[in-house]
Order: structure tokens, then C-alpha cells, then sequence
């Protein structure tokens, strides 16, 4: 594992907001097949470090790369292209179109995609819904909905941001079955969270961020002995 | 009932022809306005000197090319497209990350530019340009007739407005600009070329002026100025139906175009300002529009 390029790197990740500084400096690696969260109270980078890397904030300095390919220096519409998905914060689900046509949405980045009828026997509610507006779904269906729609897509490299957010128990037990299943299946998550029992469960390893830094980094079994810095870090 | 108010059939079916004739030139114009403003957030104040400039450019392929009306129909909305790309790709571009204002005014000038252009050259009395022979005649409708050029205005109108109605909400492509339209940097991150659609958007809308200026060339003469007499009702329209509503623009191009050539009828001093009677009463009553989504 660790003789092996990892599969993104990102090095000394700096970005801004037009004047605004946000982030300060951000290494992280992920190699293929694990997963990775990104801890960190609110407003310390971390949806941020995800938007830097699919390309939507734009002004970076420092690296992003994917199996060795320069991501900063791709346009917007071609970083997704290169085998990765992206679950935004509040799930992106489009108001003005179909639950069908939000799904068929994202183009196909490589073989390899979870077929339609897979998606809908696993999301039952979304065929029986397919043809209503995609923001009339409740919040946990718009959220298989955001991550479906991924799935489609052929990404191995899914960038999923605090999926469980404002979600009741039982469905966020649900969103970690199905994360569950994508890391047994071999793609690489990786995952911001606020919810750490929830992560915790989840993931191989774990990013602190702070004030646009990476601050600190363990993995799930170093976990017992960081419970008292985290519970600083994330301020609960 | 009608003779009672001193109205004859004939003349109320006349204006009501008349209203569909003009209802059919602010519906192809609002939609193409609405499509543009959905996308690219530019009121594209020059949408007028665009339609003008696809009437003199049908003028123009017969005087010089001597290609007929309906070799024009084809032309006249590619070459207005390519028009629309280089706007889109030398100027607008610059602009999107600016305030409205800014794009309203750059088309604002390119209309004034335009039309003085035309001006100088045409003078301000229109060119004739004669519809074509198999459209000349009269078309007896039983209660009416009509003239089959202007049967063919309505019908084409009404048949592109379907037609870009269909393509907006029922296809992919329609899916790709409505997702574009609410959140243009997730359908980025998607990995669609959301820059390319803009610019394809704004060759789009032009080109329906470009269309809307070939049918209007028979009907209203080549005039430098044909542009600017209707785009202030075409704005008033895209307010009445909502800015952005697809749906919206064509329904209410239609139905303003009725009631204007309703009220020549009824009481024809208020005519010419009807429509923006309607529009002061929907921003009061419903900001909107009549089909818009409330922000």
C-alpha cells in the first residue's frame, strides 16, 4: 500500500473566494479503495477543499493530482471527466427538472456505471417518483437521489459532502449502508462529515481540518487515543 | 350581440387575425429573450436590432443572391447564429460576472449601432419584400378570409414555438440548459461544457429573431427601425409572463398580441398602451410574471 502512488494527491492546496484566503495549505492523500473523511467544525475548509478539487472554486495555487494528471490545470468540464463524482453539499438536486431526468443527468465519465435498473432496485422510491419535480422528494430521497446519480456515472473517486446532514436516523443509517457497499466494492470515497460517530464507522482514515489547514491525521485504529484532541478540534 | 355594439363580424375577426399576427412575432421574440435571460442573465436589449437585421439579411440574399423566401428561412437563422457566437464569444462572455446592467447596456449599444448602421444606408422607409407566389392569395375560411401568407406567419410561428417548447422541457439537451440555468457550476462539475451552451444558447435565441425577421419581411416591409417598435412591447411581454417561464413567454406573446388587436375592436384609443396597462397591473399584483416561479 504505501509503495504505491496514491491515487489523488493533493499538496500545499491554497484557495480563494475572490479576495477571500480560505485555505491555507492542505495535503491529503487517498489511495484507490479507501475511504477518507474530512473532520472539521463549520467553516474550517472542508466543503471547500472538495469544491478546489472537482474545480468549481477556481482560484488555487499548490497541487491537485489524480493517478498523476494535474487537475488545476483542466477546465471545469474536464476534472469530472476524469473518473470523478461529485455529491455537493445540500445534495444539488435541480427544482426544474424530473427526478428521471436528474438522474440521467451527469454524463458518462467511464465504463462501468451502475446501470438505471440497478439504481432503481436499489432506490425503489426513485422509479416510483421518476416523473415528479426532483425538489419535491424528501431530503433522504434527495440524497439517493444525489448519490445515484453518481453511480451512473462510472466515477471510481466519489467526493461526497456531508451526505447525512439534517437527515433522520434511519436514513442516515441507510446512507452509511450504501457508502458501506461502495467501499466493498472498491471505490474510493472521499468524505466530509461533521457527524464523526457516523464517519467513524465508515472510513479507513481521517483528515482534521482547521482554519484552512489539515491540522492533524489518523487512521480508524488510532482512534481511541485521539478522542480527547478531537473532541477540541470539532468543539463537541 | 356584436351588431348591437356597432361591431361588425368581419372587422372583430380582422383585428383578432391581426392580434394573432402580432402575438405570433412577440411570442418567437419573448421566447428567444426568455431563453437567453434564463441562461446567460443578459437582457439582450438588441434582440430587436437582430430580428432587423434577419429581415435586411433575407433582403439581402435575394437582391444579391437572388435565393427566394424560402431559401432565406433556412439562411437567415444559421447566419444570425453565427452572429450570436461571435457577441457571445468577443463581448458578452466578458460580462457575465458583472451586474445585469452591464450586459443590458452592451446590447443596447450593438442595437443603436445596428440599427444607425441600417439607417444610414436604407433611409427609414421600409424596403418592399414580396412573400413568396405560393403563399400569395387569399384562403376562404368559411366566416372570413384570410390571407394565406399571413395563415402561414401564424401557423410557422406556433409550430417553432412547440417545437422550442419541446426541445427546453421534454429533451436531454432541454434537461442539460434547465440544471444549467439553476446551477451552472454544478453542471460544470459534472463534466459538461457549460461555456459552450451559453454561447450556443445566445445563436439559439438569435437565430429565432433571425427566423421572426423573415416572416415579418413581407407583412411589415425591411425597415431599420422594425426592431425597435417591437422590442419594448416583446419586454413588456417577457415581464407579463415572467422572465425565464419558456411556457410563459409563448402563452403571453399570444394572448397580449389577441387583447392588443381585441381592444382596436372595442376601444382602439387604448390600444397602443393595453399591453402595459396589463404589464403595471402583473408587477403590482404578481412580481413574477403570470408563469413565473416566485424567487
Amino acid at each position: 500500500m504505501l509503495d504505491r502512488a496514491p491515487l489523488l494527491k493533493v499538496a500545499d492546496l491554497q484557495a480563494w473566494y475572490g479576495e477571500s484566503h480560505v485555505l491555507h495549505g492542505v495535503d491529503i492523500e487517498i489511495n484507490e479503495g479507501e475511504t477518507v473523511t474530512l473532520l472539521g467544525r463549520n467553516g474550517a475548509g472542508k466543503t471547500t477543499t472538495l469544491r478546489s478539487i472537482i474545480g468549481i472554486v477556481r482560484k488555487r495555487t499548490g497541487t491537485i493530482s489524480l493517478r498523476g494528471t494535474d487537475l488545476l490545470k483542466l477546465s471545469p468540464h474536464r476534472v469530472a471527466t476524469q473518473g470523478i463524482g461529485y455529491v455537493p453539499e445540500e445534495r444539488g438536486i435541480f427544482a426544474t427538472l424530473t427526478v428521471e431526468e436528474n438522474l440521467m443527468l451527469p454524463p458518462q465519465v467511464a465504463e462501468g456505471g451502475m446501470p438505471v435498473d440497478e439504481i432503481y432496485r436499489l432506490f425503489p422510491n426513485l422509479l416510483e417518483r421518476k416523473t415528479s419535480p426532483g425538489t419535491k422528494l424528501s431530503g433522504g430521497e434527495q440524497q439517493m437521489l444525489a448519490m445515484a446519480r453518481i453511480l451512473r456515472t462510472g466515477a471510481r473517486l466519489i467526493l461526497l459532502d456531508e451526505p447525512t446532514e439534517g437527515l433522520a436516523p434511519v436514513i442516515v443509517q441507510r446512507i452509511g449502508e450504501i457508502i458501506q457497499t461502495l467501499k466493498t466494492t472498491g471505490f474510493t470515497v472521499l468524505l466530509v462529515e461533521q457527524n464523526f460517530r457516523f464517519a467513524s464507522k465508515l472510513a479507513d482514515r481521517h483528515y482534521v481540518m482547521e482554519d484552512g489547514k489539515v491540522v492533524d491525521h489518523f487512521t480508524s485504529g488510532e482512534l481511541d487515543q485521539k478522542v480527547d484532541s478531537l473532541h477540541k478540534y470539532l468543539g463537541v | 350581440m356584436l351588431e348591437l355594439l356597432g361591431i361588425s363580424p368581419i372587422q372583430l375577426y380582422g383585428q383578432l387575425v391581426l392580434g394573432l399576427i402580432n402575438g405570433s412575432f412577440y411570442a418567437l421574440l419573448s421566447l428567444g429573450l426568455a431563453v437567453i435571460f434564463g441562461m446567460l442573465n443578459v437582457i439582450n436589449f438588441a434582440h430587436g436590432a437582430l430580428y432587423m437585421l434577419g429581415a435586411f439579411v433575407a433582403f439581402f440574399a435575394l437582391d444579391l443572391l437572388g435565393l427566394n423566401y424560402w431559401a432565406a428561412l433556412v439562411i437567415v437563422p444559421l447566419v444570425l447564429a453565427l452572429v450570436g457566437v461571435v457577441i457571445e464569444r468577443t463581448m458578452l462572455r466578458r460580462l457575465y460576472q458583472l451586474d445585469h446592467l452591464y450586459g443590458l447596456l452592451l446590447t443596447f449599444g450593438i442595437a443603436l449601432m445596428l440599427e444607425g448602421v441600417f439607417r444610414h444606408y436604407y433611409g427609414s422607409s421600409g424596403i418592399p419584400y414580396a412573400p413568396p407566389p405560393e403563399l400569395v392569395g387569399p384562403l376562404n375560411l368559411g366566416f372570413m378570409i384570410l390571407p394565406i401568407y399571413r395563415g402561414w406567419v401564424i401557423a410557422a410561428s406556433l409550430v417553432l414555438c412547440l417545437f422550442t417548447w419541446y426541445i427546453i422541457e421534454r429533451t436531454r439537451l432541454g434537461a442539460l440548459l434547465r440544471a444549467a440555468t439553476e446551477n451552472p457550476s454544478l453542471v460544470q462539475a459534472f463534466g459538461i461544457n457549460v461555456p459552450l451552451m451559453l454561447t450556443l444558447t445566445y445563436a439559439g435565441g438569435v437565430a429565432l429573431a433571425g427566423f421572426a425577421g423573415v416572416l415579418a419581411a413581407p407583412i411589415y416591409q425591411v425597415n431599420p427601425a422594425m426592431g425597435s417598435n417591437l422590442i419594448i412591447v416583446v419586454f413588456a411581454v417577457v415581464v407579463v409572463g415572467g422572465m425565464g417561464s419558456i411556457m410563459g413567454a409563448i402563452v403571453t406573446g399570444y394572448a397580449l398580441g389577441i387583447l392588443e388587436g381585441l381592444t382596436k375592436v372595442f376601444y382602439p384609443p387604448a390600444s397602443a398602451i393595453v399591453i402595459f396597462v396589463v404589464m403595471a397591473v402583473v408587477l403590482l399584483v404578481r412580481p413574477a410574471g403570470l408563469f413565473g416561479r416566485e424567487a
